[in-house]
């Protein structure tokens, strides 16, 4: 494996991939500045916690890092990792919303974007995707479909089914933690923080029975790898246990995170007592950085 | 963004639905790959220093093998196993080219690999390439192959797939084929392929 410039080059070249991440960064960065112009702060953290997402979710399907990911399990499971936890998280903890809308043109925005945000076919089915148990069940079962041991041959020796298998998880992973983090505030008519922490939760046993599972396992799951030649000799268990431990460990780790970012917003817009909201006044959660959109 | 999603998961959805149906017939007994990856296509170097392209085997059912000569096991094995099945098809046997493509250019001269395909049958056929031809050959195949550190003789191990990819006479994906997969099963489905 060369790791130089070559290294940085897509494995597989896909236009759209390039397209949205450019497009993504560019808007944001628009809108950030243009912001900064009319004296609104973006904090540091968001702004870096934004881009770093991006940055990651190109890399890891627009480098030869996918071509790394096709031929060894753990660095497939830690390519998931990225596109289904990771980078959504970033996106979305960094609040882009504000932002984004910002930088999109004024008459893109107004003539075509909210328009077709408002219109019933995307409405309605974003509706039915976003309930909170769909919206879990969802999240647990992409993980538990293409790691289904049938199902995952085919989608490593098919390209457009290895395609759809990677976009369902970054999409998934950016709607799930958009949910989770970033779509409207309770107090706003959004989803109940109580309820972002349930299914937050509810998502982490699914996900440590099938990591422990390939964690711990002797039985070797995934032939489609020896088949196909992994990237260095390796035996196919100890790669099978590493790809179960990252996804046990810190896929876990992250949604713990992700409840205790929610728990921390939930304990500061609706305070903790009646004396802590007393003191913080009518003016608790509406600060810039906890409106996403 | 919605809109995306729901292609997929309906696209993932047909797809799967279309290769449940694919491999849903019980008459092959290694696995059944028709469609699943693209045609065969390659220009590679032949024996005898000749460019050959896989046009040149069109009529012929094709067995698709990457490995190289010094291979200490999985791919003596893995011949010696196809030479076995092949022993058994009869007059059928004359009708496949097993492909041996050695992912080893630098030490896998044609004469080199002449003498060691003829060693398993005159079905055997050994190819090779630039670099650019094999990484483009085994990319489509989503195969990898490396080279291990050479030790104090200039010796060293190339790590590849596993995989025996076997094409139709058209040049269509159809089987994959495993050096688990007893001779039987694969004379079996060269058979069916040869008589189809």
């Amino acid at each position: 494996m060369n790791f130089g410039p070559y290294f940085l080059l897509p494995y597989e070249f896909t236009p759209t991939v390039l397209v949205l991440c450019v497009l993504a960064i560019a808007v944001y960065l628009r809108g950030w500045l243009r912001r900064r112009r009319a004296g609104i702060k973006t904090g540091g953290w968001r702004v870096t916690a934004f881009l770093l997402g991006v940055v990651l979710m190109y890399v890891v399907l627009q480098t030869h890092y996918d071509y790394m990911g096709q031929h060894m399990f753990f660095l497939h499971r830690l390519q998931h990792l990225i596109l289904h936890h990771m980078a959504p998280f970033l996106i979305m903890i960094a609040m882009p919303g504000a932002v984004l809308v910002a930088g999109v043109p004024e008459r893109l925005r107004v003539r075509f974007l909210r328009p077709l945000a408002h219109s019933p076919a995307v409405r309605i089915p974003y509706r039915a995707i976003q309930q909170p148990i769909v919206a879990g069940v969802l999240f647990v079962g992409l993980i538990y479909l293409w790691l289904w041991p049938g199902i995952h041959f085919y989608a490593m020796l098919n390209v457009p089914l290895y395609n759809v298998m990677n976009w369902s998880m970054a999409v998934d992973g950016l709607l799930f933690w958009y949910l989770m983090l970033c779509s409207t505030r309770p107090a706003a008519g959004g989803l109940h923080y109580g309820w972002r922490i349930l299914v937050l939760g509810a998502t982490i046993v699914p996900q440590i029975v099938i990591g422990a599972y390939l964690a711990l396992t002797r039985v070797e799951v995934y032939h489609v790898y020896a088949v196909c030649g992994r990237l260095w000799p390796i035996s196919p268990i100890t790669d099978q246990h590493i790809g179960g431990l990252i996804t046990w460990i810190p896929a876990a780790m992250m949604t713990v995170i992700g409840m205790l970012v929610v728990l921390g917003r939930w304990i500061r817009e609706e305070g903790i007592g009646p004396d802590r909201a007393r003191a913080a006044g009518p003016n608790v959660g509406k600060e810039d950085s906890n409106a996403c959109v | 963004m919605t809109f995306r999603c729901c292609a997929s998961l309906v696209a993932a959805s047909l797809l799967l639905a279309g290769l449940a149906a694919c491999s849903g017939s019980a008459q092959w007994r290694t696995t059944d790959i028709t469609g699943v990856m693209p045609d065969l296509a390659f220009t590679l170097t032949s024996e005898t220093g000749a460019t050959v392209h896989a046009d040149d085997f069109r009529g012929k059912v094709k067995v698709l093998f990457f490995g190289y000569t010094h291979c200490p096991d999985i791919c003596p094995i893995t011949l010696g196993h196809l030479a076995a099945a092949l022993r058994t098809m009869g007059a059928d046997a004359k009708q496949v080219r097993v492909l041996f493509v050695s992912v080893d250019p630098k030490r896998d001269t044609p004469a080199l690999l002449e003498k060691y395909t003829d060693a398993f049958g005159p079905q055997f056929v050994g190819l090779t390439g630039t670099q650019e031809q094999l990484r483009e050959l085994t990319k489509r195949y989503r195969v990898a192959y490396s080279y291990g550190p050479p030790d104090e003789n200039g010796n060293y191990l190339v790590n590849h797939g596993s995989a025996i990819f076997v094409f139709d006479r058209q040049g269509h994906v159809r089987l994959l084929m495993n050096r688990s997969d007893p001779t039987k099963a694969i004379a079996h489905d060269l058979e069916l392929l040869v008589n189809e």
